[in-house]
């Protein structure tokens, strides 16, 4: 009785005319404004001093003067230039790493006998910082593209194969139970339960291979590159240039968090059925 | 009819969790396991659902042995075990694959009707109550129209009232298709209430020790004498397997196990 009793008043709860759309937009919208306030006001600020002579900005530049830099750079077709050169970078080091990560923490995840295998060695490459192979990939592969790449997918390789590792080998065995109750074959039983419960870590590991991938990246085109937005940065302080510099940052930024969000909208229909609580980190 | 023949297991750590348990379950009959925590209730149902390999013996539904998960025999776990990332007519529908589309929804739709959940078909577990999601995953089992549902103590997490209302719940259920039931549970109350026969085990190793007939008249009378009568001797059973640790001692309650 108890249950009937619920029945009606919660099924007209939570089926109100929120679309996910709409959701995102709120969501979205209230914690953007909130956390835009602080740069911003600090932007206003700073550009107020300048005008008023208070600071010289030779070496900050003011916001007007980087925001100028940016915009020249991009009616000049300098930028996408730049934007292309480093973003196809990123895509062919997260492409190879990702891939290889994901397949070798299946593996690892999956079966025991390969954990034991192969996991100590690859922590113990996991313990070497990741820039000190640099002299080894250009030995190895050249200065030009095929070091920066095999560079950007050791970065993104560490994140990716940790979590589907975990996150294999934590999924719920009673779970999984219920796919073998219901006779389903192996194939079914990866499809239809151990994909869907590893999505929403699988998420998570990729979403911090890319943000070591754009990390990697910029350690790349530092080391030496004729273009990508990492070129600009070193150009900007050869020449004394600290606004093609802040424009430079500005970009890696707008990238960077391009890309995540672009993974976390792509993975939002199928992860529509977690609790709301993680859906606001 | 469901046959065990001289089931044993014991696992591969030692634990001798059943030993030659004997059982004929006729169908459309409804048998109440009972008997203390770690007398190998659980085993028993995972060997009838062929989740788990007999060390010696078999199980038998009509003739044929089980010795993998078959189509015949539904399980429900002592937890809901939803898909999370499915809805719940999602979730009812998981082992109806073979189904086409239109026979699918119609089954779900029915389902949700007949455990008064109508309506629920596109929510998420999470937005349930533990009562609503246990009878999710008792009509999810019922659904494919096994010849034999296995419950392991369903209702064991659930308050009091709930439990009431989801047993009544179950008898409707069982009433549309009569499977065989065989329904694990640790309170004495429930098994009288629903059961047949409640079969009291015994632990260490786990064996049967008591094999009691309840043939009350259904519906049945929670607050009638002879209600109470049945739930007495079933407790005393009970009483029995656990300080009697022989089966060939000779009480009373060992005599109505005498066919064994
Ligand atoms: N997977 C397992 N491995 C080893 N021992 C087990 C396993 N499952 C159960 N047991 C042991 O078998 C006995 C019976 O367990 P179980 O069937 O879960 O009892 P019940 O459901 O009646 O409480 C217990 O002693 C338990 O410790
Ligand atoms: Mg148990």
């Amino acid at each position: 009785m108890s249950e009937a009793g619920t029945l009606e008043t919660a099924s007209t709860h939570d089926l109100t005319a929120r679309t996910p759309g709409a959701r995102l937009f709120s969501l979205f919208g209230s914690s953007f404004a909130v956390g835009i306030i602080l740069p911003l006001v600090t932007a206003i600020a700073y550009e107020g001093a300048f005008r008023a002579g208070l600071v010289q900005g030779r070496l900050l530049p003011p916001p007007s003067k980087i925001l100028a830099t940016l915009w020249e750079l991009a009616r000049s077709g300098e930028l996408l230039t730049h934007v292309i050169a480093t973003l196809a970078r990123v895509l062919a080091g997260f492409g190879l790493g990702a891939l290889i990560g994901m397949w070798l923490g299946a593996l690892t995840g999956a079966s025991r006998a390969a954990r034991r295998l192969l996991d100590p060695t690859l922590q113990a490459l996991r313990a070497i910082p990741s820039l000190a192979w640099v002299p080894l990939f250009i030995l190895w592969l050249g200065i030009f593209e095929s070091s920066k790449v095999a560079l950007i997918a050791v970065g993104v390789f560490f994140p990716v194969y940790l979590g589907v590792m975990a996150a294999i080998a934590n999924v719920d065995r009673k779970i999984v139970e219920v796919g073998r109750a219901f006779r389903l074959s192996r194939l079914s039983l990866v499809r239809r339960v151990l994909l869907p419960a590893i999505l929403p870590d699988f998420i998570i590991a990729i979403r911090s291979g890319l943000g070591l991938g754009f990390m990697f990246v910029v350690a790349a085109e530092i080391m030496g590159a004729s273009e990508g937005l990492g070129y600009l940065l070193v150009d900007g302080q050869q020449l004394g240039k600290p606004a093609q510099i802040l424009a430079a940052i500005i970009a890696f930024a707008v990238l960077g968090k391009l890309g995540d969000w672009l993974i976390v909208i792509g993975a939002r229909p199928f992860l529509s059925w977690q609790d709301s609580h993680s859906r606001t980190q | 009819m469901l046959t065990l023949d001289h089931l044993c297991k014991t696992y591969p750590n030692g634990t001798q969790a059943l030993d030659h348990v004997s059982l004929c379950v006729n169908a459309g009959e409804i048998v109440a396991l009972v008997g203390g925590s770690g007398c190998g209730k659980t085993t028993l149902l995972r060997l009838i659902c062929g989740l788990e390999m007999p060390s010696a013996g078999a199980v038998a539904i009509d003739g044929e042995t089980i010795a993998a998960p078959h189509p015949a025999v539904g399980i429900v776990f002592q937890e809901p075990r939803l898909l999370p990332w499915l809805t719940v007519a999602q979730n009812i529908a998981f082992g109806l694959d073979h189904l086409p589309k239109g026979e699918r929804d119609q089954r779900v739709d029915e389902a949700l009707l007949r455990v008064g959940l109508s309506g629920y078909g596109p929510r998420w577990p999470r937005e349930l109550s533990g009562g609503q999601a246990q009878r999710v995953a008792i009509v999810r089992a019922l659904v494919a129209n096994p010849k034999a549902l296995l419950l392991d103590e369903p209702f064991s997490a659930l308050d009091a009232l709930t439990r009431a209302s989801l047993q009544d719940h179950l008898l409707a259920l069982w009433d549309a298709h009569r499977p065989t039931l065989v329904l694990v549970t640790h309170d004495v109350e429930e098994a009288v209430a629903l059961a047949d026969r409640a079969i009291v085990l015994q632990p260490r190793p786990g064996r049967i020790f008591a094999d009691i007939p309840l043939d009350l008249p259904r519906p049945r009378d929670r607050l009638s004498p002879e209600f109470a009568e049945a739930k007495r001797v079933v407790l005393n059973a009970l009483d029995g397997s656990l300080t009697q640790p022989n089966p060939a001692g000779g009480n009373k309650a060992t005599q109505a196990a005498g066919w064994w």
